[in-house]
């Protein structure tokens, strides 16, 4: 079964068009410096609308996740018990998205590390994995 | 603010309804909300030309469309609360305001839907035409939670509940007690679902999970039902049949951002951390005076958060809080003496509101709080947005 994929507007198409390339952008505030997610029209803390995405390292830490063991989703449900994951990125936004490791080894503040799956040249879905040993 | 404040005491609750609660309703939701609008207009002794204001719920029908099936021929007030959940305690707020103003005499407020029946379509039985207006949230759910196989409210919760159990190590069975305390006393309720079927510890813990941290009992029952209140003014209802039940102060809150339920600096700062505390200075009384509590209870964790929400407990200490039986009937501070939405049936608060009248009325059966003056009553939808409202016994 196909999984369901969003067509979204405004500032959220503008993510995903960008995050479509391959790489994960997050939005930034041009004028205070603000990293904002989900994006938005204006910067709630300064009030700018000089927003743009920028290239983003991938970086992040489990900061929560969910394991879900009931098929309400057809497209998800061949992977059960799968987990989904809000990871804090290194820039202070949080993302939600997949767990592409064991599910026993979630943990809070588990370092982590972004795989971009493009679909189209409209959207790409986020993919977490435990971040690889530093050497 | 010098002295009380404006709306402290000056409207009450004089009239509750509530259809059966099923699973496989026979009529839509418009029609269970009439049902419960005209049960509460004959609880009151009110017609319904009496009624000049509706608040209904946000989705599944208008104002306009009751009214014009109860035969309210010159409506003066139509509002509604868009809080998910959280909507028909806030609702009360609105009623409160709109009758101390003068703008209306009579607000009725009514919910209803077919919480199990739209899910299950049945064969011949064509599904409501209109659902929930989901606007306030759609936008983040669609855009970035939904393609991740995250599509129910116990997914989306579980993104700050997992993090919560895991912080503050909160035993399964704390949660748990929520859980088996909601079915212990629905066993009191003749319109509980879940009247006649007893939940152990261990059944809670051997059922199977949801999403986790949620196992099934962790979640509320899906319901086919309505449920509605009146309220006029505080004189008006002095003349009226029962004893009123007097709305004494309440609010809503919104956590920050709303919209987007990952992205809060303090996940655990819900809509009742800011409502509780403008509701207690509202109705001038604190949260160590309630005779109950009615605790919105879509989850068990959403409960251990809105007690520390509610100043009850620290943050984290909500476990603690509820062990050994303070919240069971017969504790220090019983909550959700219907059965709440755990195991009375999904009714988005309402029935919380209307148990709370029969509590302060003295009308509540076995479930009874012996002598109770004084109760609150939660909501929580959308999200996390909250609405409070205390309530106190007339004379």
């Amino acid at each position: 079964m196909q999984r369901l994929i969003p067509d979204p507007d405004g500032r959220n198409a503008d993510f995903y068009r960008h995050l479509a390339t391959g790489r994960l952008h997050v939005q930034h505030c041009d004028d205070c410096g603000r990293a904002l997610h989900p994006p938005r029209f204006g910067c709630p803390r300064c009030g700018s609308e000089a927003l743009r995405f920028r290239p983003s390292e991938g970086r992040g830490r489990v900061f929560s996740w969910t394991i879900t063991h009931r098929p309400v989703d057809p497209g998800w449900a061949d992977q059960i018990p799968y987990a989904t994951v809000v990871v804090e990125m290194e820039e202070g936004i949080r993302l939600v998205g997949a767990w592409r490791g064991r599910n026993d080894e979630l943990a809070l503040d588990l370092p982590v590390v972004v795989e971009v799956e493009p679909e189209s040249d409209r959207f790409a879905f986020l993919w977490f994995r435990p971040a690889p040993e530093s050497a | 603010m010098i002295g009380p404040h404006p709306l402290r005491a000056r409207t009450a609750i004089v009239g509750i309804g509530e259809t059966e609660y099923v699973r496989g309703a026979d009529a839509t939701p418009v029609q269970l909300m009439l049902r419960a609008a005209r049960s509460a207009l004959d609880d009151a002794g009110l017609r319904a030309s009496d009624l000049d204001g509706i608040i209904p719920p946000p989705g599944y029908t208008s104002a306009e469309e009751i009214a014009a099936n109860l035969g309210v021929e010159d409506l003066h007030f139509a509002v509604t609360v868009h809080l998910g959940g959280a909507s028909p305690t806030a609702s009360l707020k609105s009623a409160a305001m709109a009758i101390h103003s003068g703008l209306a005499s009579h607000v009725l407020v009514v919910v209803g839907w077919n919480g199990y029946s739209a899910f299950r379509p049945r064969p011949g039985i064509k599904p409501p035409r209109y659902g929930l207006d989901p606007a306030s949230v759609g936008n983040v759910t669609m855009d970035y939670y939904l393609p991740y196989g995250t599509r129910s409210a116990a997914q989306f919760y579980s993104f700050i509940l997992m993090r919560y159990k895991q912080l503050y190590g909160i035993r399964d069975e704390d949660a748990g007690e929520i859980a088996v305390a909601a079915r212990a006393h629905a066993q009191h309720n003749d319109k509980a679902l879940m009247r006649g079927k007893s939940l152990s510890l261990d059944e809670y813990l051997a059922a199977p999970w949801v999403a986790e941290p949620l196992r099934k009992f962790d979640c509320c029952v899906e319901t086919d039902c309505a449920a509605a209140v009146i309220l006029t003014s505080a004189e008006r209802a002095r003349d009226l049949r029962h004893t009123p039940v007097l709305y004494l102060g309440g609010a809503e809150g919104h956590p920050y951002p709303a919209d987007d339920i990952t992205n809060r600096p303090d996940p655990f700062q819900v809509g009742l951390s800011f409502a509780a505390p403008r509701a207690y200075a509202m109705a001038g009384v604190g949260p160590g005076e309630m005779d109950f509590l009615q605790v919105y209870d879509c989850f068990t964790y959403t409960v251990l958060l809105q007690l520390e929400a509610l100043g009850l407990c620290g943050r984290g200490e909500a476990g603690d809080f509820v062990r050994d039986g303070r919240t069971r009937l017969g504790g220090a501070l019983p909550m959700n003496t219907h059965g709440g939405l755990l195991s009375q049936g999904h009714m988005w608060g309402m029935n919380h509101v209307v148990e709370a009248t029969r509590q302060l009325r003295h009308e509540a059966g076995a479930a009874q709080v012996e002598g109770a003056e004084l109760g609150l009553v939660t909501g929580w939808g959308d999200f996390g947005d909250g609405s409070i409202a205390i309530l106190g016994r007339g004379a």
